[in-house]
């Protein structure tokens, strides 16, 4: 019994701790894009838990004839500005010295318990505004901030991920219907193209699909995006669809069938109907799919500011500015945001997707 | 598995007539009018300037995008129906089967033959030259590099990855948390690379000796006394392995699930009998359970495989493949967009390409078995 006790005490350790380990990279992501940003830029994301640290309790602004080239005397407290820049400890209080020589001043600091909680939406703002707006600042002043202009670029990323996520899976409906219950000439070579196509690294076709796009002056739309999109989801979408609908109970089609209902209606009213777990898991799996995409985004959408998506906003981001956590950290969760929102609600629907189709190209 | 259509006891028997049809190709004709009209409506929109607010543009491209599939299923079905019957019979698994099939070859059966032949000529896709584009990827330094990382990714991607998976898969099998866990664990799979990777600059982000370190990474590192470190540039060629935990991260959850689901299927009188028979908890994982679940493994194996293999994104937004951390998918990328060459670009994707035919094969040959045919 007791074996069992610490046995069962072992398990749950160590599996809070991977968990712990597992969420710590977002955890931190998340609290710094509520942070100000020069409190991102100078403490840990962690110091707004409660710790032990030298907090100021008094500030001394030193007379402007004292002379700052000998030692200076301050609540008892003699040093060179050498010593003080660097901190003088006495009796649990540090002095230090702060700014520069001439027009410094004097801190008195405790260590004692503290925590760097302020939070602010700021970066938010910023990420999401479009062009040039008015920010008020934590000392209350106002400056004019370039937005990111995120808003506009989820905007686009909703636009190219529902019929990127819809067009393939009618798409692989109807002819996951075709392959299993339809007899035409032809049917096993072209279902034997869908299996040979599923592990195809989508790299190989990128150059001539774009080649076409740039006849057909698509280049830079959403159309593009999806159309790629669609052919490259497809072989997955057909095969998942395919197993799914072929083993529906063969009896209640036949019985659909003796009373003169036509394939079209057949499938429209009575497969569709059926196939909702199915359909729903491939939804989930392409909406997060082409959601966190980036190559097909960088290639067929390009650099083109106004069609943009948010992984690329995101990226060009990290690549103008990667110093500016505040504001990557924040942008970085708006991407997350509708991915996550459908992952937690629809979580049961993703894994039996992932389940069935464990050979992803 | 030929499902017979019954007689045309829904439709009126009269014969074939030409204004009939003709009749009845206007909806579809009709609807492909409106998808021309609405495409070049839509690309236009969207490639000149205009003052039409995006949410407009964002909402009609959705409703044409969305509804056109629909159209123009439903007209083609629709035309289909009024033929006599033997041509509805013929056509109609067409009208079913045929938009995937068109979809499939021009997005990637026709390209992959494209690529492949571009992959025998110059940098412009004019001149012929043979095997050169292939030797030069075989023997350039920088390639060599390149394909070094590659197998670093696919090693250690998939080894952690599988085994990670599979300790937290168990582990959690015996917890009362599953859950929980699962779904914490689970929860990086939603996160793009381009997020990933902003989540894992902040961890490894390095500040001065002298400032405090804002990275986790770093400020361990530093108050275990070490000093601050660019973890993914100047700490070659360990830097590949601060990319590829970024993956491990991402796809454990992957890996998890499918275990987790396997390690379920074990009969449970499986493992009770050998624990009669005295085997130790350790002995039963190896002895029983990895065999048991061995199929599961591979098929997870192969596809985290092939992920890595093509690992583009959390390279390129991480370091943009400098400091030796350039893989396949970046130098394929690299080679086309910033050096222009085609011939080279291209052959890279075929080698890509030539490294999945093995699991193509198998699947087809998986396939070949199934008795649905």
């Amino acid at each position: 019994m007791k074996s069992k006790i610490s046995s069962s005490l072992i398990v749950n350790g160590a599996l809070a701790l991977i968990c712990l380990l597992w969420t710590i990279p977002t955890i931190g992501l998340l609290i710094s894009s509520f942070r100000d940003r020069i409190d991102v830029n100078t403490s840990g994301w962690w110091t707004i838990f409660p710790h032990k640290d030298w907090v100021s309790v008094e500030k001394i602004t030193p007379a402007a004839d004292v002379d700052r080239n000998v030692d200076m005397t301050f609540h008892g407290v003699t040093a060179t500005f050498e010593q003080f820049i660097q901190g003088v400890e006495k009796d649990g209080q540090r002095f230090i010295w702060i700014g520069n020589r001439r027009i410094g001043y004097l801190e008195v600091q405790q260590y004692i318990w503290t925590s760097n909680a302020s939070f602010t939406l700021e970066n938010y703002k910023q990420v999401l505004a479009s062009g040039d707006y008015t920010a008020k600042l934590k000392d209350g002043t106002t400056e004019t901030k370039t937005g990111d202009n995120m808003s506009r670029a989820f905007l686009n990323s909703v636009a190219v991920a529902v019929p990127a996520t819809v067009i393939p899976i009618a798409l692989a409906a109807f002819a996951a219907y075709g392959f299993a219950w339809m007899k035409f000439p032809g049917r096993k070579m072209l279902f034997a193209l869908v299996v040979g196509l599923l592990v195809i690294p989508l790299q190989i076709a990128l150059i001539p699909i774009l080649r076409d796009y740039v006849a057909l002056h698509v280049n830079g739309t959403f159309l593009a995006v999806w159309l790629a999109h669609t052919g490259f989801g497809l072989p997955l979408a057909t095969y998942l669809m395919f197993n799914y609908i072929s083993e529906l109970p063969r009896d209640i089609l036949e019985a659909a069938f003796v009373d003169g209902a036509s394939h079209f209606t057949i499938f429209t009213q009575l497969i569709v109907p059926l196939s909702v777990p199915a359909l729903a898991s491939f939804a989930i799996f392409q909406f997060l799919w082409v959601w966190n995409d980036y190559l097909v985004a960088l290639i067929f959408i390009g650099a083109s500011p106004t069609n943009q998506l948010v992984t690329q906003r995101l990226a060009e981001i990290v690549g103008s500015r990667g110093q500016d956590w505040h504001l990557l950290t924040s942008g970085a969760f708006i991407t997350m945001l509708l991915p996550l929102a459908v992952f937690f609600a629809l979580q049961r629907y993703f894994v039996r997707g992932l389940m069935a189709g464990s050979v992803k190209g | 598995m030929s499902t017979p259509r019954p007689d045309s006891t829904l439709k009126p028997p009269t014969g074939f007539s030409f204004v009939r049809t003709l009749l009845f190709t206007l909806p579809l004709l009709v609807s492909l009018f409106v998808l021309t009209w609405g495409f070049f409506f839509v690309r236009d929109l969207q490639l000149t300037k205009n003052s039409v607010p995006q949410l407009v543009i964002v909402l009609f491209a959705i409703i044409w995008g969305v509804g056109g599939v629909v159209l123009l299923f439903t007209t083609a079905n629709f035309f289909v129906e009024q033929l006599p019957d033997t041509w509805t019979h013929r056509l109609q698994p067409f009208i079913f089967v045929g938009p995937a099939i068109l979809m499939l070859t021009w997005a990637l059966v026709i390209p992959t033959i494209r690529t492949i032949i571009a992959s025998f000529f110059d940098e412009a896709s004019v001149g012929f030259v043979g095997l050169k584009n292939f030797a030069y990827v075989f023997t350039n330094p920088a390639m060599l590099t390149v394909f070094r990382n590659n197998l670093l990714w696919v090693v250690f991607g998939t080894s952690f990855t599988v085994s990670a998976g599979l300790i937290i898969a168990v582990l959690s099998d015996r917890s009362r948390f599953e859950t929980v866990a699962k779904a914490l664990i689970f929860m990086p799979m939603a996160i793009s690379f381009v997020g990933a990777g902003v989540i894992w600059n902040f961890i490894y982000a390095v500040k001065p000796v002298a400032a405090p370190q804002i990275g986790v990474l770093n400020a361990i590192y530093v108050a275990m006394g070490g000093q601050p470190q660019a973890w993914t540039a100047f700490f070659q060629p360990w830097n590949n392995f601060f990319l590829i935990v970024i993956v491990i991260w991402l796809q454990t959850g992957y890996s998890m699930v499918l275990f987790s689901a396997a390690i379920k299927g074990v009969p449970a009188e499986m493992l009770e009998a050998a624990r009669v028979d005295g085997a130790n908890e350790i002995q039963i994982f190896f002895q029983i359970m990895i065999p048991q679940i061995m199929g599961t493994i591979i098929a997870v194996s192969t596809t985290i495989v092939i992920f890595t293999l093509k690992i583009f994104d959390v390279v390129i937004v991480m370091t943009g493949g400098q400091y030796d951390t350039s893989v396949i998918a970046t130098e394929f990328y690299r080679q086309y967009f910033t050096y222009n060459n085609n011939g080279i670009g291209s052959a890279i994707a075929v080698v890509l390409f030539i490294a999945v035919i093995p699991v193509m094969v198998y699947n087809l040959r998986q396939f070949a078995q199934r008795e649905v045919f």
